[in-house]
């Protein structure tokens, strides 16, 4: 909730704190003191600050971002049509990040346990932070280079069905899963050494359940932890991704807007990205306390 | 022999390590080389236009293509270096400033420091991307404002670390001693506080440095950072990616100096800190854990009629150079059905380790080796294919039940699995069984124990259910490892004796580990004790007891001088120590702190004999305080030993299991 807060407020504030007139700055050096007055007045930035404030956090609640000062269009609906494709790239990565991860980093633990299989853990340190160091718009450049141009195997840019995901999913997904596996594997190596997976080893449990039920659970609750903030990180990852792919999300909306100067859409994309970020960190922290019955989700 | 093996390959592992620096240390060089030297070799043709070239693929003369105005692109790429690399250095440099200050506020002074943690928490929820875009739209577009937005959004993560660093440095006394005599918290800050936290902050700046050549080169992309006519990596990135079918070169070549230089940093982040961590660590002795055996009771039981047979036990771990621990030295023993086998002994003694080794629970680098470690009729030592039978009919329990029960499962499904995977059992039949097992431990409500999880259970509770899961299969042989010593004194008395019951009415031999030997004497029918992983004595509880042959047992008994009472009054003062599990001695490993000790006995190891006169009592020891039997043959033992001793080590064994 005070986060919430604290994002709105500094949307809000951006427009504020910007140097110089903002909305003569939007405009262009060619408009005139009378129209920028005009637009100003349209936005209401004439108003004492509180107002302002206020009127801010209202059409916020209900959805109105104001309109663009470039295209002089809504906000709110051009991030009605445009987040849910941002979406459509950022949840199936989310949730291939966890399945690419968890196995990965389990497996990797295992293997690597009280110093065992050396070679094993050198390569896969080696491996994953050669992966983490590819930036996600590199390596879609990268990939688009290989498979669009070189092997013209998939389609460019845009969405054009499913093919098309592809590689922006892939880019998103390569840097974060090596990052999350590696925390994996070192949570999963807290959680191998406990006392209780020492009893399940004496009963005898078969290898698989004792990893799948016993092992899983209790890692899961500190990686996802840990790993929440890369999770978020992935959302950020998008706007990159979307600009590489020309994919028609929120992304390539705000860096648009941002070369443009276009503040009130700058403020209403951030803001939504902002929030989806809370609210992903809240997720995360709820399935949390349902996987962990001690529910330390209060202490955190 | 140990020492000196050990030396070249410390070396070795130095050298290694110090050579896993040299690619991340030349790529830096190479870096370094170019922001100097590029603008200066390859400035021409990275700046000069010529407008016949423009926009051309890859070739001889330009390897990676022309640009639209018919730059090099290649030459423009090496130029960026010094772009590239200088704004992420100074992002760095600015956000570490900024962070480590507010940290140095947080971590020193408590009320400020809450608001600014405050913040700094808020600010690290958001991705260092997001943060970056909001502080470039408001310092402007450009190099100053990508910069400035950089540093910013790695503001939080430096002032987070530094705070907690600087929060374990402010606990110690020189800083208060600093505060009682009046200096000023700045001055604190910078003469005691940083110095202290210098190296880890440098290090992380390192790894920041790669991640801000990525931000910056990020936001250029976006078209946010450099703006022309200046061009970093990023720039060049996008500019390429515009004509990535024309020439894919064009977009290659910056992105793979973008990747090299953020590998670089990271690589060179982790060298140091493998550095920093080989030499701490490098300090540390080997230490394996200690663990003592104890040595085979040759003539309980008959032959026919074994449940668990050791002999010549032995646990080996490889030690940290070159050496080898064996925490277990020689063990053996026999357990026929319906038997207790107490094993006592110090920590370190090798008791927990015994048992570890026959329910198979050692793992690599350590290995178990013995003559024979047989239970009922499966080789222990052959760890394929006896998951079943052993599932089935072996049962542990540990010391700490908290510890031994998986957090995050009902107590139900570690009751079921057993059942349902080794016997078979279709659930509900495992469900009423595990009901039974319930009762059977004494806990009432048990459909209401079932669906709860370990931790709202009390501690004697906990240790119910893992006896109870125990009970699930179909238990020969239990192997109840220290399993009061986590519990409340008021309530080990109700376990101990709910373990005596569950053995007798199931009939299963029990293994009794524990450093008490009044508990163990409570429960168990014989008693072995264990010394730096030897078995130094072993006796039916009653002959033990009122006449103890090793010093050391003797020690042991009139440390806990009535059964009845459960006060453990600590052993008497002895001098030195325990031998460690890599010392490798010739003689008694007793000797040392042995009130009998002579020449004989640092000499020659005493193997472990019967005394004359008692069928089940055996001691190690060549001098054994005995009754007025053995004090009188001790004169011949004596003499015999030492025209013997030589071959005692060796003949020890054959002597020993005859009557096996
Ligand atoms: S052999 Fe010697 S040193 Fe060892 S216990 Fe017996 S008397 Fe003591």
């Amino acid at each position: 909730m005070v986060s919430l807060l604290i994002l709105l407020t500094a949307t809000f504030g951006m427009i504020h704190l910007i140097p110089g007139d903002p909305v003569a700055a939007a405009l262009g050096p060619s408009a005139s003191p009378p129209l920028v007055a005009q637009r100003t007045h349209e936005l209401g930035l004439d108003r004492p600050i509180l107002t302002q404030y206020w009127s801010y956090l209202h059409d916020v609640v209900t959805l109105h971002f104001g309109e663009s000062i470039t295209t002089e269009s809504s906000v709110s609906t051009l991030i009605l049509q445009r987040f849910p494709n941002t979406l459509r790239l950022a949840v199936p990565a989310f949730i291939l990040v966890v399945v690419l991860a968890l196995p990965i980093g389990l497996l990797t633990a295992v293997r690597t346990r009280g110093g065992r299989g050396r070679t094993t853990r050198r390569a896969f340190v080696g491996l994953t932070g050669l992966l983490n160091s590819i930036p996600d718009y590199v390596l879609a450049t990268l990939l688009s280079v290989i498979f669009v141009v070189g092997l013209k195997a998939l389609p460019a840019a845009g969405d054009q069905g499913l093919r098309s995901y592809v590689l922006p999913v892939i880019a998103l997904v390569v840097g974060p899963a090596a990052s999350l596996s590696r925390i994996v594997r070192v949570e999963a190596l807290k959680v191998l050494d406990t006392e209780y997976i020492r009893a399940a080893r004496a009963r005898r449990l078969p290898m698989l359940l004792r990893y799948g039920r016993h092992v899983l659970p209790n890692m899961v609750t500190a990686s996802l932890t840990y790993g929440s903030l890369i999770l978020s990180g992935l959302i950020a990852g998008t706007v990159l991704v979307e600009n590489v792919f020309g994919w028609p999300g929120v992304g390539t909306v705000i860096s648009q807007a941002v070369v443009q100067k276009d503040y009130p859409t700058i403020q209403g994309v951030l803001l939504v990205l902002g929030a989806t970020v809370l609210f992903m960190n809240l997720v995360v922290d709820l399935v949390l306390g349902l996987l962990d019955p001690r529910s330390r989700v209060g202490e955190l | 022999m140990a020492t000196v093996a050990a030396a070249p390959a410390g070396r070795g592992r130095r050298r290694a390590r110090l050579l896993a620096g040299a690619v991340p240390l030349l790529l830096l060089l190479g870096f370094v080389f170019l922001c100097v030297a590029a603008p200066l070799l390859w400035g021409d043709p990275a700046s000069a236009t010529h407008v016949a070239q423009a926009g051309q693929g890859t070739s001889v003369r330009h390897w990676a293509g022309t640009d639209d105005l018919g730059r090099d692109i290649l030459a423009r790429t090496l130029v960026a270096t010094r772009n590239s690399l200088l704004l992420a250095v100074l992002a760095t440099m600015l956000g570490g400033a900024v962070g480590v200050g507010l940290g140095l506020v947080a971590g020193s002074s408590r009320r400020l420091g809450r608001l600014v943690s405050a913040v700094i928490n808020v600010l690290l929820a958001f991705p260092a991307l997001l943060l970056s875009i909001f502080f470039a739209v408001l310092f402007g577009l450009g190099s100053v404002g990508s910069v400035l937005a950089v540093g910013a959004a790695f503001t939080p993560g430096f002032a987070r670390i530094t705070q907690t660093l600087t929060a374990a440095v402010v606990g110690r006394d020189y800083i208060d001693a600093a505060r009682v005599l009046g200096r000023r918290p700045l001055s604190i800050a910078l003469r005691h506080i940083l110095p202290n936290i210098g190296e880890p902050v440098l290090l992380y700046s390192t790894i920041h440095i790669g991640t801000a050549i990525l931000s910056l080169s990020g936001l250029s992309f976006l078209g946010l950072g450099v703006q022309p006519p200046s061009y970093d990596w990023g720039r060049l990135l996008s500019d390429g990616l515009t004509r990535v079918y024309i020439s894919p070169g064009a977009a290659l070549a910056p992105a793979v100096a973008i990747v090299l230089a953020g590998l670089t940093f990271n690589m060179l982040g982790e060298w140091l800190s493998d550095l920093i961590a080989g030499r701490e660590s490098g300090a540390l002795p080997a230490g394996p854990p200690q663990v003592s055996i104890v040595d085979a009771e040759a003539d309980d039981g008959t032959p026919g009629d074994r449940l668990l047979e050791v002999r010549h036990l032995r646990v080996i771990y490889p030690g940290h150079r070159g050496s080898v621990a064996t925490p277990v030295r020689d063990v053996s023993f026999r357990l026929a059905p319906g038997q207790t086998l107490g094993i006592v002994g110090e920590s370190g003694s090798g008791k927990s380790l015994t048992a570890s080794a026959i329910a198979q629970l050692i793992d690599a680098p350590g290995a178990v080796d013995a003559q024979t470690l047989r239970f009922l009729d499966l080789d222990l030592l052959d760890r394929q294919a006896v998951d079943k039978v052993l599932g089935r009919s072996m049962a542990m329990v540990f010391q700490d039940p908290g510890e031994a029960l998986n957090p995050a499962i009902k107590i139900g499904t570690h009751l079921l699995e057993p059942a349902m995977i080794h016997l078979g059992d279709p659930k509900p039949v495992a469900r009423r069984k595990a009901y039974d097992a319930l009762r059977a431990v004494a806990i009432g409500d048990p459909a209401r124990r079932y669906r709860q999880h370990q931790h709202e259970l009390s501690g004697g509770m906990k240790q119910r259910v893992c006896i109870a899961i125990g009970l699930m299969g179909e238990p020969k042989l239990l192997i109840a490892d220290e399993p009061t010593t986590a519990l409340d004194v008021t309530v080990q008395r109700q376990i101990l004796r709910l373990i005596a019951r569950i053995g007798r009415d199931t009939g299963a031999g029990m293994l009794f580990i524990s450093h008490d030997i009044a508990v163990v004497a409570e429960v168990c029918d014989r008693v072995a004790v264990m010394y730096a992983g030897f078995v130094v004595e072993q006796a039916p509880t009653a002959t033990l007891l009122a006449g103890p042959a090793h010093p050391y047992t003797a020690l042991l008994v009139a440390a806990s001088p009535t059964m009845t009472t459960d006060k453990v009054a600590p052993l008497p003062a002895l001098d030195g120590r325990m031998p460690s599990p890599d010392a490798e001695l010739p003689g008694c490993y007793f000797a040392d702190r042995c009130p009998r000790a002579d020449a004989t006995c640092t000499g020659h190891r005493p193997p472990l004999l019967r005394i004359a006169g008692s069928q089940a009592h055996r001691v190690a020891c060549w001098h054994p305080l005995t009754g007025p039997d053995r004090a009188n043959d001790a004169g011949t033992n004596d003499t015999r030993t030492n025209d013997t001793g030589t071959n005692d080590t060796g003949t020890n064994a054959t002597r020993e299991e005859a009557p096996l």
